[in-house]
């Protein structure tokens, strides 16, 4: 039985996404190409005890996924046109899609990720539906994942699939004007996904099934756009910054700033796979775009052997780059920690005055500057709001032990 | 798919992006020669419209547009397209794009809930 489900694990990691994206292409039905699947891996649970492993699961998989479809089309009165374009798709399990003669862009997972991730969905939607269909999560984990109900996700999820019939979102792959636009906005979803996993912004505070899910994501589009500067930049940025998951947290899961982290636990196999796509990105000689230049600063950090051997000097040199491309709170937030590392805790101060807008973030990094400076009259009341203001727990009982700790040393 | 694309008159936008627009004739040359293009009208300003109503059975009839906002809509085009992707491509080469704005509405079907 255990071999039974490592098997159809297996077949289904590899084979799930492209008899998904096959079906959907030629149906167009998205519940439909889901339940099949779903229906297929019900089956192997059933059959592969009694008859054994198949020899191929993947095509058994495929072939078991399209006959069931062609049962319900069937039943359906689906044109013979339709059902036989059904039955092409046999040929799924045993090689890669068709390739269309325009080029490198035919495989059905790209089309399918791009109307997963399409700008005229709401962007909730396209988050949830990418999780599905693309990442194969059950309504219920994504639910769980964003802590919504069950029938709220699944709300969602249907009004999303819904859109992408009645507003005619094509199963295709934009055209090449627009698809740097439009790769760009599949990696807004992929980070979003991944960063909800790194930070949440409420309730439990890392969630690591969405990050690595984010990871699994950025490894697949890195396949099928293995060209794209900012595809390999986005996917060197989440491995670099997944490499520190082991330190992020003590013993006792208690949050720690990277200044804290013992850097003996930052896992170098990521890092190294990671700078290695970042290399492949630079080696595209265009110009850094939104993610490069934030997998240069991951890779700064994660290159460095000590908080103190840091180079801030280029780190804030990324972040000026950064805040010129894409201004926004948080960039100019960070941005003035790495100057008051550079220059010194007033330096940061000023920073933050000068130019970030006032969020939840900035009384946490206004007391770690003003304790660095020795105010620590003025860092405990940052603390104290930064605490009030703290999204999460965990974020909560980290700014409550550096105030202890500067309770300690005041007394 | 048959889209009705609402051309919305908006004053927020620059001279830079009026200069940057295309013009409309080449609009119409285009959208005509694709097939994409069944009708499409100019319509007069809100001055001239009329909002009409029935309420507790009384007809109530009142000078102006049905919305208050400094965007109005300056006319309507009917377009049948492959998929979304092609009708965005055409109201992005419509001059009204930089000085205004386009809305895409896909028809309801008769027949479909």
């Amino acid at each position: 039985m255990a071999d039974v489900a490592a098997a159809l694990a297996e077949a289904l990691a590899g084979e799930r996404l492209r008899i998904v994206a096959g079906l959907i292409r030629v149906t167009r039905d998205w519940e439909l190409a889901e339940d099949c699947v779903q229906d297929a891996a019900e089956r192997a649970l059933a059959r592969w005890p009694v008859d054994g492993i198949p020899a191929n699961p993947p095509a058994w998989l495929t072939t078991t996924a399209r006959r069931r479809a062609l049962d319900v089309l069937h039943r359906r009165h689906v044109e013979a046109a339709k059902l036989r374009e059904v039955l092409a798709l046999g040929e799924l399990g045993s090689k890669p899609s068709e390739q269309e003669a325009s080029g490198p862009y035919g495989d059905d997972r790209l089309r399918l990720l791009f109307a997963c991730c399409h700008p005229a969905l709401p962007l909730a939607g396209r988050v949830a539906l990418t999780l599905k269909v693309v990442g194969g999560l059950s309504t219920r984990e994504i639910a769980r994942a964003f802590l919504v109900s069950e029938a709220t996700m699944s709300q969602r999820l249907l009004r999303t699939r819904a859109k992408i019939e009645h507003a005619g979102i094509g199963f295709r792959v934009p055209e090449p004007r627009r698809l740097r636009d439009r790769i760009s906005g599949v990696l807004a979803v992929v980070y979003l996904i991944f960063t909800e996993g790194y930070a949440a912004t409420e309730g439990i505070y890392l969630r690591d099934d969405l990050a690595e899910e984010a990871l699994r994501l950025a490894d697949l589009l890195a396949s099928l756009l293995p060209d794209d500067d900012e595809v390999l930049a986005l996917r060197a940025l989440l491995l670099l910054q997944h490499s520190r998951r082991a330190a992020r947290t003590d013993t006792a899961g208690e949050l720690l700033t990277m200044e804290e982290q013992d850097r003996r636990l930052w896992n170098q196999e990521l890092i190294t796979i990671g700078l290695r796509s970042l290399a492949t990105a630079r080696a595209t000689e265009r110009p850094p775009g939104f993610y490069r230049w934030q997998a240069e600063i991951a890779a700064l950090h994660a290159t460095a052997a000590s908080p103190g051997a840091t180079d801030w000097r280029r780190i804030v040199a990324a972040y000026d780059a950064l805040l010129e491309l894409r201004p926004s709170p948080i960039v100019a937030l960070n941005r003035a920690i790495a100057i008051g590392f550079r220059d010194g805790p007033e330096a940061g101060l000023r920073a933050i005055d000068a130019g970030v807008a006032d969020s939840a973030l900035v009384p946490a990094v206004r007391a770690e500057l003003l304790r660095r400076s020795g105010r620590w009259i003025d860092a405990a009341s940052a603390y104290c709001e930064a605490i009030e203001r703290a999204r999460t727990e965990a974020e909560r009982r980290q700014l409550q032990r550096r105030l202890d700790q500067l309770a300690g040393l005041t007394s | 798919m048959r889209y009705l694309m609402l051309v919305a008159a908006d004053p927020d936008h620059t001279a830079e992006d009026e200069a940057r627009a295309p013009s409309i004739e080449t609009w119409g040359e285009q959208v005509t020669a694709s097939g994409a293009w069944v009708m499409g009208e100019r319509l007069r300003p809100t001055t001239d419209a009329t909002t009409v109503r029935v309420r507790g059975g009384e007809l109530l009839i009142t000078e102006g547009p049905y919305t208050e906002s400094k965007e109005w809509i300056a006319g309507f085009d009917v377009l049948d397209c492959p998929d979304l992707d092609a009708a965005i491509e055409i109201a992005a080469s419509h001059p009204m794009a930089y000085m205004g704005r386009l809305e895409l509405r896909p028809f309801w079907p008769l027949n479909e809930a």
